[in-house]
């Protein structure tokens, strides 16, 4: 188990308050002129050295992104935009980073401002987040006022502004370029990469964005040094991790951990243990509802970090872990997981728009056995439909989850669903279901 | 996407109150200069909860006037985006996660419990039409489900006998205090903490 020592975020629970006192004992804000003095390249460098991986679920090098900027400004201001618009079923780590850490997350913000050379710096709040969110707005009404934002941000010059943006229930705007739009007024629907916001972002100007915890840890790794930070977890999937254990266990909680932590440690240690026991353990989805179930067997052996979760076709993504044990029927779980990203799907794309409906039509009557069994081939040609045809990654997430259980549950889903496909009966089809078949026959 | 309509019975016409257009100056003061249309998301928000928790026709067309942006553009964000009501939710506009994480926990009798006391359909206003209730996509405080949103409140680790109370309160005109119902501390691992030990209780 991780030191409480090496753990950033002290204050996790809230024993110790989040007022700007209390976090000023627990080392926020201590040095900052001392760090920003050190220069951007100083920065930059020793969070490429830290090795920190983004937080918000695609896992892409800090100090790479923000060394895309544009060394120098031009005509066009840069920009520092925060993700928080956590909505992935599974996740709720950003929360309480915004409510118990809300330093922490702001002497980031100055921090990562100064080294993409950013004077604005814009907070995207998913709208139901709106108590936490003013808590943070507390907490910068006291950095403000305490000068350590503002003009001349705590004595080294540098200038910034940071202001809070309200979403409104749309999981879509945490897809960075719907993030944008949204903030320009616009509804939430991605955008084409190339550009990437690092050159066109908002309002068409450079644009660095970064998840909550991304930014929350990096005054620490300033602090300790990125060789500390590296020394967690392993080569590539370094430091710690706040971890959201949700489902089917004794005490679901949050944990900070360290990237690498066994799966089985921190369901059995940290949250309590599955209903029902170990054996009661059904299946576990790793890394938030767009990463793939893993079956029990597998979890046995799991370690959480990045790549490991790769080798076993999931990821880590929010690391929002959520525990399935054997009560629960597993295909009813996904066929729910497929109605949340039909209820969110932009519309923008014919695959992701149309697939994500179909996918869930599909899962709910296989919940009830009313399937046909082609349909279980269907299904998983229609997910193969949906990925890589999209304009962002939503068409993989909603996909991915339902590839899992079709890899892993197969045989359940058959047992299940016994039927023949309605073509073979005869009969007159008004609908669409299997009119693939009535193609081929005709 | 999800499919909304506007209310069929539309005021005449809207217009901020005086704090609402102190609020809303405000907030356009936070974008750069002519790009005051990123304020529409906020001024939705500060019309529906100075229309009680709905935002009308009217309201849209005021909000393009004053961000000087086509009337359109203001709809397509107020249809976009699911927190924003286009029709009359109540005082009391309860939302119950009944995404997987929830569910898993027993969403489904929050669910129970607001039928019972609310109205049968969702998005249906109480007899006395006070409340409403609808189920929603996840709210993102997974470790605390199953949880329901009552306006800017969080209720979490509910059963159906507290989630019965909580509506009871509210039907009566009281405001119940948030967070979880099972006592615990925030999202800390009920009677299992295994770290940060020195600081507890401090």
């Amino acid at each position: 188990m991780l030191k409480d020592k090496d753990r950033i975020f002290q204050n996790l629970y809230n024993d110790l308050g989040s007022d700007i006192i209390s976090a000023q004992k627990r080392g926020d804000w201590v040095n900052t002129k001392e760090i920003i003095s050190k220069g951007r390249d100083w920065i930059i460098n020793e969070v490429k050295e830290s090795q920190l991986r983004g937080r918000g679920g695609a896992g892409f090098p800090t100090g790479l992104k923000w060394s895309f900027a544009p060394k120098e400004v031009g005509s066009r201001p840069h920009y520092l935009v925060i993700n928080a618009d956590e909505s992935e079923p599974g996740t709720c780590k950003d929360r309480d980073i915004l409510r118990f850490e809300p330093h922490k997350l702001i002497e980031g913000c100055l921090i990562a401002s100064y080294a993409v050379q950013a004077h604005v710096c814009y907070i995207y709040i998913r709208g139901e987040y709106f108590v936490d969110g003013q808590k943070l707005q507390a907490a910068i009404d006291d950095a403000y006022e305490k000068k350590l934002i503002g003009k001349n941000a705590s004595g080294t010059g540098w200038d910034l502004d940071i202001y809070i943006h309200y979403g409104a229930g749309a999981y879509i705007c945490g897809e960075e370029t719907a993030l944008l739009e949204s903030i320009e007024g616009n509804k939430g629907q991605p955008r084409l990469k190339p550009p990437f916001p690092a050159l066109v972002g908002l309002y068409g100007c450079p644009t660095i964005i970064n998840n909550v915890e991304t930014i929350a840890v990096v005054p620490t790794i300033l602090r300790r040094g990125g060789k500390w930070f590296a020394s967690l977890g392993r080569e590539k999937n370094t430091g710690t991790k706040i971890f959201c254990i949700s489902g089917n266990v004794n005490s679901p909680c949050n944990v900070e951990e360290e990237m690498n932590i066994p799966l089985k440690e921190l369901i059995e240690v940290h949250a309590g243990g599955v209903v029902g026991g170990w054996d009661n353990l059904q299946a576990v989805i790793p890394g938030g509802s767009s990463m793939p179930l893993i079956p029990k067997e597998k979890c046995e052996t799991l370690t959480m970090d990045f790549d490991s979760l790769v080798a076993e076709k999931s990821g880590l993504g929010t690391a929002g872990v959520v525990v399935i044990n054997k009560d629960q029927d597993i295909i009813k779980c996904m066929a729910r997981i497929a109605r949340f990203y039909k209820h969110e799907s932009c519309g923008q794309c014919t695959p992701c728009r149309e697939g994500s409906g179909w996918m869930w039509r599909m899962l709910e009557r296989m919940t009830k056995g009313e399937a046909s069994k082609d349909e279980i081939e269907m299904l998983g040609d229609v997910t193969k439909q949906i990925e890589g045809h999209t304009i962002c990654a939503f068409g993989e997430g909603s996909s991915w989850p339902v590839q899992g259980l079709l890899r892993h549950f197969k045989d359940e889903i058959k047992k299940r669903n016994k039927f023949d496909p309605i073509v073979k009966e005869n009969k007159n089809i008004p609908y669409l279901v299997d009119q693939h078949l009535l193609d081929k026959n005709a | 996407m999800s499919l909304k309509r506007p209310a069929k019975e539309q005021p005449e016409s809207f217009e901020f109150n005086s704090s609402s257009l102190d609020a809303a100056n405000n907030i356009i003061a936070k974008y750069p200069k002519g790009k005051q249309q990123s304020a529409v998301m906020a001024l939705l928000y500060i019309a529906q909860r100075q229309n009680n928790n709905w935002i009308p026709l009217a309201a849209m067309k005021y909000i393009a006037k004053i961000l000087n942006m086509p009337y359109i553009k203001v709809y397509e964000v107020a249809t976009f985006y699911s927190m924003y009501n286009l029709s009359p939710v109540g005082k009391y506009f309860v939302q119950v996660c009944t995404t997987t994480p929830c569910m898993i926990r027993g969403a489904n009798k929050l669910v129970e419990a607001c039928k019972e006391k609310i109205s049968e359909n969702e998005s249906e206003l109480s007899p006395d039409k006070s409340c409403s209730w609808m189920e929603v996509e996840c709210l993102g405080a997974c470790v605390n489900a199953p949880m329901m949103q009552i306006n800017d409140e969080y209720y979490e680790d509910l059963n159906k006998e507290k989630t019965l109370e909580i509506l009871d309160a509210i039907l009566k005109g009281d405001t119940p205090k948030a967070g979880s119902y099972r006592g615990r501390v925030n999202n800390e691992p009920e009677n299992n903490r295994k770290t940060l030990m020195e600081f507890k209780n401090a």
